[in-house]
C-alpha cells in the first residue's frame, strides 16, 4: 500500500475524491484517505463510456473485502475513458490511487465547477 | 450503536492499538477488524498461523448433579453423546424451531459444562438458560467476564502452540487443561476457519501473557474481516447471518445437529419441518462472471443472499443464500440482484474451498 500523500496539482472533493484537469478533460480518482478506509480493493468493474456523470452524484463503485462503497463525482461530464485495468488488477486503487489506480477520464461539461473543489491543502485540513 | 466509550474493550485492547488495528464496534465490543489486511491475514492462516483475539465470544457454565440434562433440554444436540474433555456444536431453539444462537458445548467435567456462545445473543441466551433452569439441580454461571478468547488456527496452529504447552495438545473436538506459556488456561480443538487449530480459553489477566507468547512464536495477528471471509469459504454459519429467529434449522441446513428424540425446545418444531421439508434452504454459491453479491440482495425469483464476499482463495465473489428449496441443488444456475445489476451465480457443494483446490 502507498504511503499517505495528496499531489498538489490535484483538485479535491471533500467525499475523498480527486480530479486531474487537463484542458477540458479531467481524470478521477479516490484519494489515498479513501482507499485507507476501505481497505484493499477486491472488485472494480468501470462505468460505461459515453455516460453522464454529475458533480457530487456516485458514478462507480469500488469494492473491499468487506464493504462496497460509491465512489462520487467530483465535476459533471462525460465519460470518455475508463481505467479497464483495474477489473484485472483493482488493487492498483490502493498501491498507486493517483497514478495506475485511476478510475475513469471524463470531458467537463462545467469547468466553473472546479470553483468549489478543494486544493490538498484545503483537502489535508479537512481530514482534521 | 453505543457510543466508542461504552463499548466494551478485551484484555488484549492496547496490543490491537499499537499492532494498528482497526477496531470497530462489534456486538457492543470495540474489535479488531483487521491488522495489515483482510487478505494477507487470511492467508496467513491459510498457509500458516494466525491468532484470533475473539474475547467477546460468550460463555455459559452449568454446573450440577443436572448440568447435563438442563443442556439436554435447550441444546438442540445429543448432549450425552459428549464425554467428558469433548466438544459438541448445537442450537439453542425456541419453541417454534426459530434458532436462539449458535454454540459449542464443552464437557469439561462430568457435571461442569462450559457453553460458548455469540456475542450479540450473550445476554439473550443467558436469560434464557436462566429462564429454564429452575426445573433442574443445576447452577448457572454466567462465564462472560471470568474469560479472554484466542482462537490460534492454521496448518502451523498445533505446532506453534504444542511448542508453548506442557503437554499433548487435546485432539478435533476436545478439550482439556494444560500450561501454554507458562499459564493455566483451557486449550480446545475447535475454530471457525476450516484449517487445523485451537482455541484457548482463559482468565482475562492471563491474556496479554498468552497473546504475546503466541505472536512472538510466530502467529500472525488476524481480526474479524478475515475471521469472516475464512469461515465463509467453509460455509460456516454465522449467526444474524445465516440463520435467525425467524429460520429453523432444517431450512439453514443445520438438521445433522438436531436431535429431536431428546426433547429440546423446539424438538417438535424441528420434527415437522423436518417432516415437510423446508420451502427455502441455505445454500453455498459463487458468482460465475464477476462482481461480489453482499448480504441482503435478493435473488432473482425469490430467495436472498445472506452472506457474501469475494474470497481470497478462489479470487471470485461467494456467499450463502436461501433459495427455493426445488433450486437449492449444487450446479443450479441463478441470478443477484446486486445493487440493481444481475449478477449470475451457480449453487455450490460445501465447502466451496478445499485445501487441495490451490
Amino acid at each position: 500500500m502507498a504511503d499517505e500523500s495528496y499531489p498538489d496539482d490535484l483538485l479535491y472533493h471533500p467525499e475523498h475524491d480527486w480530479a486531474r484537469i487537463e484542458g477540458d478533460v479531467a481524470t478521477f480518482g479516490i484519494t489515498w484517505y479513501a482507499q485507507d478506509q476501505l481497505g484493499e480493493v477486491v472488485f472494480c468493474e468501470p462505468p460505461e463510456v459515453g455516460r453522464a456523470v454529475a458533480k457530487d452524484e456516485p458514478y462507480t463503485e469500488v469494492e473491499s473485502v468487506k464493504a462496497v462503497s460509491d465512489v462520487i463525482a467530483p465535476l459533471s461530464g462525460e465519460i470518455v475513458e475508463v481505467n479497464a485495468a483495474l477489473t484485472d488488477r483493482p488493487e492498483a486503487v490502493n498501491a498507486d490511487p493517483y497514478g495506475d489506480g485511476w478510475l475513469v477520464k471524463v470531458r467537463l461539461t462545467d469547468p466553473g465547477e472546479r470553483d468549489g473543489l478543494l486544493d490538498a491543502e484545503g483537502y489535508r485540513a479537512s481530514l482534521g | 450503536m453505543p457510543a466508542a466509550d461504552t463499548l466494551k474493550r478485551t484484555p488484549l485492547h492496547e496490543r490491537h492499538r499499537a499492532a494498528g488495528a482497526r477496531l470497530v464496534p462489534f456486538a457492543g465490543w470495540e474489535m479488531p477488524v483487521q491488522y495489515q489486511g483482510i487478505g494477507p491475514e487470511h492467508i496467513a492462516v491459510r498457509r500458516g498461523v494466525g491468532v484470533f483475539d475473539v474475547s467477546h465470544m460468550g460463555q455459559i457454565e452449568t454446573r450440577g448433579p443436572q448440568a447435563a440434562r438442563l443442556l439436554q433440554r435447550l441444546l438442540s444436540n445429543d448432549v450425552r453423546r459428549i464425554p467428558e474433555g469433548g466438544a459438541q456444536y448445537g442450537l439453542l431453539c425456541r419453541e417454534d424451531g426459530g434458532i436462539l444462537d449458535d454454540v459449542f458445548t464443552y464437557r469439561l467435567a462430568e457435571e461442569h459444562f462450559l457453553v460458548v456462545t455469540n456475542a450479540s445473543n450473550h445476554e439473550k441466551d443467558r436469560a434464557w438458560f436462566e429462564r429454564h433452569a429452575g426445573d433442574f439441580d443445576a447452577d448457572v454461571i454466567d462465564g462472560v467476564d471470568a474469560w479472554a478468547m484466542l482462537a490460534v488456527q492454521g496448518p502451523r496452529a498445533r505446532e506453534l502452540v504444542g511448542g508453548l504447552a506442557d503437554g499433548r495438545l487435546p485432539s478435533r473436538m476436545h478439550v482439556c487443561q494444560r500450561d501454554v506459556a507458562g499459564l493455566p488456561l483451557l486449550v480446545a480443538g475447535t475454530g471457525y476457519t476450516g484449517e487445523d487449530g485451537v482455541e484457548l480459553l482463559m482468565a482475562p489477566d492471563r491474556a496479554l501473557a498468552v497473546w504475546d507468547a503466541l505472536v512472538q512464536a510466530g502467529a500472525t495477528p488476524a481480526g474479524l474481516g478475515a475471521r469472516d471471509t475464512l469461515r465463509l469459504e467453509v460455509c460456516f454459519h454465522l449467526y444474524g447471518n445465516d440463520m435467525d429467529e425467524e429460520r429453523n434449522p432444517i431450512e439453514a441446513g443445520l438438521g445433522w445437529a438436531c436431535k429431536e428424540e431428546t426433547g429440546f425446545v423446539g424438538a417438535e418444531a424441528v420434527r415437522a419441518a423436518r417432516a415437510e421439508g423446508a420451502a427455502e434452504r441455505l445454500v453455498p454459491f459463487a458468482l460465475t462472471g464477476g462482481g461480489i453479491a453482499r448480504q441482503g440482495n435478493p435473488v432473482a425469483g425469490g430467495g436472498v443472499v445472506t452472506s457474501g464476499t469475494m474470497s481470497p482463495c478462489l479470487g471470485v465473489g461467494i456467499g450463502m443464500a436461501y433459495l427455493p428449496a426445488e433450486r437449492a441443488r449444487p450446479g443450479e444456475a441463478f441470478e443477484i440482484d446486486v445493487r440493481g445489476r444481475a449478477r449470475s451465480a451457480e449453487v455450490r457443494e460445501k465447502p466451496l474451498y478445499r485445501k487441495d483446490d490451490e
